[in-house]
């Protein structure tokens, strides 16, 4: 049956359509503005009303950025602080998940719970003591101290743990067992592969938080030699010296991979996305 | 046998279990220990203290950190407008997303639907300093395209980033195109997952679309909808980059023009280096997240009963 044609004519379905199209134009719109005026000249900048394209075409923003702020040593800052995070936050999750669904040992259900309670902090909650505590140990301004709060994510092992309970079926564990594998065997050489789709939407989640973390960061750090891609950015349009072109220009050189990165993986990042926004 | 399982009357190999549990464990929750318990219990014992940076623990306060703060104009002006943010955002963003998802998931399909699901998801995964950007940009009084824009119908130019009113209007603006995508995309796989015999029958039962979709669909999306309103509440009371970036005031500093919880927080702590009193502040704010999650977990487990 065909829901559509019942409810609606041909020509109220391509007016939807069209009223759709025009509200999915003014969602990109702000993308789309930060690409045109990055290639504007200075004199086209102020023009009233806008052009909606530059009316000469420049390059020259882009060579003030380079001049001007580190932007490719901050999106390299950035994915290295995205990767570390992304290993740890993958690797301790699924192995604590898997522990926590699949074995009962005293103390099991408590610690869980705490782990559950703890989900629910916002991170601004406790990021004073978080300061102290790596202030303490002489980290702050300093990578580590950037790296070390990512490495474990309380949602994480709660969402393998799910995942581990529904498609990690006793029956293939207990065989490999009985055959003979060890524990270890069976946790490293079984487990990752039946986890492999959670495992994706995890790390998609990880490293999606790492790249776009800020209030962390402008707390932690000082010297822009270590600042991640945010920051750096924030930081270099709050300078107050450069003009729309410029910042335009350095905001789309930080927008560039997640473009990129969206157009390639993009099933994956949405699947990704629901499957760890819907168990939470 | 290990002795300490033999003192306990535990077989060997439920032993070798526990061990290797415990052993895989270990470092997660070490890290985890230190990372987010250890913080999150000092944040409340900090909030019964006068702390500063260098002279921790000075003094026992009592609630007197707690009762100071309901009198300091910075920290109700801040609540009301987290307040005020986290509701328009989340009312608008919601909205937008159930009629979004209502056409999405059910009349506009196939590869045109897929393309504009594209595009009203893009805006969620783009970074938020560099889009609030170009936000910025449009906002700007003298040569913004949406004061071009609105001036086509003869509106006059509106002060988005110079008054604080219109400023926190350009907040929630911007927070609604962030989130309206995510919310969209969770709705549509919520309203995919309704079985489509219920929707079939009501219609063969003479029901309009709207029938359908206000008696059938919606009632049967309760829990998701639920799930969407509270995150996104959750997620706008911690609002904090996009006012860093967008509501800058005269003198330049960033988002003293529309104060929110955290950038409050954030001043107490690391600029006035009142940490006991920013804990206060912190423990305030988890207590409203605390009652929206109770409320999730509460609708949850009514709508399985």
């Amino acid at each position: 049956m065909n829901l559509r044609r019942r409810g609606m004519s041909r020509v109220g379905y391509w007016i939807l359509v069209a009223v759709l199209a025009l509200g999915g134009i003014a969602m990109i719109f702000p993308i789309f503005w930060l690409f045109s005026v990055s290639f504007r000249p200075a004199s086209e900048i102020n023009t009233v009303p806008p052009n909606l394209l530059p009316v000469h075409w420049t390059l020259n923003n882009f060579t003030v950025v380079f001049q001007r702020a580190p932007m490719l040593s901050y999106l390299w800052n950035s994915f290295v602080f995205a990767t570390i995070s992304t290993i740890f936050i993958v690797l301790t999750s699924s192995t604590a998940g898997y522990i926590f669904a699949k074995f009962k040992f005293p103390g099991n259900n408590a610690i869980f719970m705490l782990v559950l309670a703890t989900a629910i902090v916002p991170f601004e909650i406790y990021m004073v003591p978080l300061f102290l505590q790596m202030n303490a140990l002489h980290l702050v301004n300093n990578p580590i101290g950037l790296f070390l709060p990512f490495l474990v994510l309380s949602y994480g092992i709660f969402f393998m743990r799910q995942n581990t309970m529904t498609s990690v079926p006793d029956e293939i564990l207990d065989a490999a067992r009985i055959d003979g594998m060890s524990e270890t065997g069976v946790m490293i050489r079984m487990v990752p592969r039946l986890l492999a789709p959670a495992v994706s939407a995890l790390a998609i989640l990880a490293f999606i938080q790492a790249w776009t973390a800020f209030i962390w960061p402008l707390l932690i750090l000082n010297d822009p030699k270590y600042f991640p891609m945010e920051l750096g950015l924030s930081q270099f349009a709050n300078t107050g010296s450069s003009n729309f072109g410029v910042t335009s220009a350095a905001a789309v050189i930080a927008l560039l991979p997640s473009i990129i990165a969206f157009l390639l993986l993009r099933r994956r990042i949405v699947e990704g996305i629901t499957i760890t926004g819907l168990q939470g | 046998m290990h002795p300490l399982a033999a003192v306990r009357g535990v077989p060997r190999r439920t032993w070798l279990r526990w061990r290797f549990a415990y052993l895989v464990l270990l470092p997660t929750l070490i890290l985890f220990t230190y990372l987010r318990v250890f913080p999150t219990a000092w944040a409340f014992v900090m909030s019964f203290f006068e702390w500063g940076l260098v002279k921790p623990a000075e003094r026992f306060v009592g609630f007197d950190n707690y009762t100071t703060l309901l009198s300091d104009k910075n920290f109700t002006t801040a609540l009301l407008n987290t307040t005020i943010f986290a509701f328009a955002t989340t009312i608008f963003s919601v909205i937008l997303a159930i009629a979004l998802a209502a056409v999405l998931a059910r009349v506009v399909r196939g590869r045109t639907g897929g393309l504009l699901e594209l595009l009203y998801f893009a805006p969620v995964l783009v970074p938020m300093v560099p889009v609030t950007l170009g936000w910025r940009e449009i906002f700007n009084y003298n040569h913004g395209v949406l004061n071009a824009f609105l001036g086509i119908f003869g509106i006059t130019r509106v002060p988005w980033l110079s008054d604080p009113n219109m400023a926190l209007v350009a907040v929630i603006i911007l927070s609604v195109w962030k989130q309206v995508g995510y919310n969209m995309i969770i709705l549509i796989v919520g309203m995919r997952a309704i079985p489509r015999v219920y929707e079939e029958a009501a219609a063969v039962d003479g029901a309009s679309a709207w029938q359908r979709f206000r008696h059938v669909t919606m009632p049967l999306l309760a829990p998701v909808t639920l799930f969407v309103i509270v995150i996104t509440t959750i997620a706008s009371y911690n609002v904090f980059t996009q006012v860093y970036v967008l509501a800058s005031d005269v003198q330049g500093a960033p988002g003293r023009l529309v104060p929110v919880i955290v950038y409050d927080l954030f001043q107490n702590g690391f600029r006035f280096f009142k940490m006991g009193y920013a804990s206060a502040e912190a423990v305030y704010l988890f207590l409203i997240i605390l009652v929206l999650t109770l409320i999730q977990f509460r609708f949850l487990r009514g709508s399985r009963a």
